[in-house]
């Protein structure tokens, strides 16, 4: 039934412009900031050999690479996700899955799983560009995994967050500007923390630990920390309690 | 009774502060087609969506097939289709792409998808169109895309809130036939406010006012009621009332001057039989004799006005 729900998710991106132009205005950009980077990696190439021990081919275009693609996405996820339930509130679709045989679990895993499959082709298709490397020189693949999966944990958690928010309203850009703004602000909560006097109170570390950035970083270095594992996973795991809570709660008050 | 599809005891429900539908109970057999009359507000569309499960009541109990839609909701969902008043079509996707999805969501299984598929589409006149965006189809083809998905898992019950809304004249008498052919094999609930539409395809007809049943009768014993018990006369040189209140059969009458009167009798037959004797005895000149049907409308005015006055009034 999730299935169901999720493929027809999917199919119905695939069907508008929006996920086409998506795919295409991004891959177009990131080409060019991967163009730069191998570029500049060339131009340091000679001084690059001397050193021992010095960065390779994976810091040097993967991870910025990646990185640009995290602030890019942090735009666009917005505009995905914002249509999931909103708009299915808005045209009266939302009581063909609540007057069928289905459960709201059922219904927000679905929506969820469906927006998650795009997004997952997305980082596919940025993370070809590194491969395509593979041609030409030896890539350190096990960063680049840990870059893979970093992506893919920041978009799930992205997605989760644009879907809760776009089942409080029946206004689409309602739910994509405050998505907008909750995933900016868990972006840059941390820049609060490091610019204060008191460096290393517990304000400091808690607002260090929100951020969704110093989670995703290491990731980009190769290293997988299970606590950041864990904040993705809680962070993306509330979102979607909340969202089925929230359905639910409009059935009974409304 | 064993063919009994919906039991509705005791429903009620608040929106904040407004108590949208007050205390409803009724009864839903098989072969029945119920129209839902109401003026806009009464609460039929909340009824109705508590019925077909997308809004949770309040407080009362309804039952399925004999299923209680609150403690087994996938299973008594699974007896009932419901057509909005928006049909919850999408636009993007072909008529066969929305009806195989519909299909899949009420749990069709796998190898009886294609037969539930064409079948509905034959049911509702889509066959033509299967392969066109629902987007691009007119207002009344949706609207059958709508009453397709609601049927296509052959449910015992089918809830259609004002399927007629917005359509021509011509689409109106199709789906009519639709809703009429439907309640040969299915239960049909059906809300509206345009009452020749429950004169033409409804077996039973319920009048809801601000959140109750003001009225629930069958179609048939109505129509009996209704069977002429006034009588229209007027006379060129009238008699004083009391004379006409004398003859055997006439309750009362109102005076509608110039002569007029509408008489309100027990049996039309014999009543008018007796006025044209006694107007020709007694030379009162009778020039118009006129039985005079109660309408349904007049019904229905009567029962949804007479409670607004009461409660301008107190």
């Amino acid at each position: 039934m999730i299935w169901h729900i999720a493929w027809r998710e999917l199919r119905s991106l695939f069907l508008s412009p929006l996920a086409w132009t998506i795919l295409g205005v991004m891959q177009f950009i990131l080409a060019w900031i991967f163009f730069a980077q191998v570029e500049t990696f060339f131009a340091l190439q000679p001084q690059l050999t001397v050193i021992d021990g010095a960065p390779g081919a994976t810091d040097l275009i993967a991870a910025p690479l990646f990185s640009s693609a995290s602030v890019l996405l942090l735009m666009i996820c917005p505009l995905m996700t914002m249509r999931l339930i909103a708009e299915e509130r808005r045209s009266g679709t939302l009581n063909l899955l609540l007057s069928s045989p289905v459960s709201m679990t059922e219904i927000v895993l679905g929506k969820y799983l469906g927006i998650i499959l795009f997004l997952f082709i997305l980082v596919l298709l940025i993370s070809l560009m590194p491969l395509s490397l593979l041609m030409g020189t030896e890539l350190d693949m096990g960063k680049l995994a840990a870059g893979i999966l970093g992506q893919m944990l920041l978009l799930a958690s992205f997605a989760a967050a644009g879907l809760y928010l776009s089942s409080l309203t029946d206004n689409p850009v309602i739910a994509a500007i405050s998505t907008f703004g909750l995933l900016i602000m868990l972006w840059i909560i941390d820049a609060a923390a490091n610019t204060g006097v008191n460096t290393g109170n517990q304000s400091t570390q808690f607002f260090n630990y929100m951020s969704l950035l110093k989670h995703n970083t290491p990731m980009l270095r190769g290293i997988i920390n299970s606590s950041d594992l864990a904040y993705f996973g809680l962070f993306i795991i509330t979102f979607i309690v909340l969202s089925i809570r929230q359905l639910d709660a409009q059935r009974l008050q409304k | 009774m064993s063919d009994t599809l919906i039991k509705i005891e005791n429903l009620h429900r608040y929106y904040a502060d407004t108590h949208a539908v007050k205390g409803i109970s009724f009864e839903l057999h098989q072969g029945q087609v119920l129209g839902f009359l109401g003026p806009n507000g009464a609460g039929k569309s909340t009824s109705m969506q508590m019925i077909s499960g997308v809004l949770a009541p309040s407080a009362g109990r309804i039952l399925i097939n004999g299923i209680d839609l609150l403690d087994n909701p996938r299973e008594a969902k699974n007896q009932t289709g419901y057509l909005p008043e928006k049909p919850p079509v999408y636009p993007e996707l072909t008529v066969d792409e929305y009806l195989t999805y519909s299909a899949r969501l009420r749990n069709i299984h796998k190898s009886k998808l294609t037969n539930a598929v064409d079948d509905a589409k034959q049911r509702c006149g889509l066959t033509q169109v299967g392969r066109r965006l629902i987007g691009n189809l007119s207002k009344g083809y949706q609207q059958r895309v709508g009453i397709a998905q609601a049927i296509i898992h052959n449910p015992a019950v089918v809830i259609l809130d004002e399927p007629t809304v917005g359509l021509d004249p011509i689409q109106i008498r199709e789906i009519r036939q639709l809703i009429a052919d439907l309640g040969k094999q299915h239960g049909v609930i059906l809300s509206t406010h345009i009452l020749p539409e429950v004169q033409a395809v409804c077996s039973h007809v319920q009048i809801i006012n601000q959140g109750q049943l003001v009225f629930s009768d069958s179609m048939e014993s109505m129509n009996q009621q209704l069977q002429c018990n006034q009588l229209i006369v007027a006379f060129i040189r009238p008699p004083e009332e009391k004379f006409l209140l004398e003859l055997k059969g006439i309750n009362h009458l109102d005076d509608l001057q110039n002569g007029r009167f509408r008489l309100h009798v027990e049996n039309d037959h014999s009543t008018a039989e007796l006025i044209v004797s006694t107007s020709a005895e007694q030379n009162w000149g009778l020039i118009e004799l006129t039985p005079e049907k109660q309408t349904l409308e007049q019904i229905f005015v009567e029962l949804t006005s007479s409670d607004l006055s009461k409660e301008n009034a107190a």
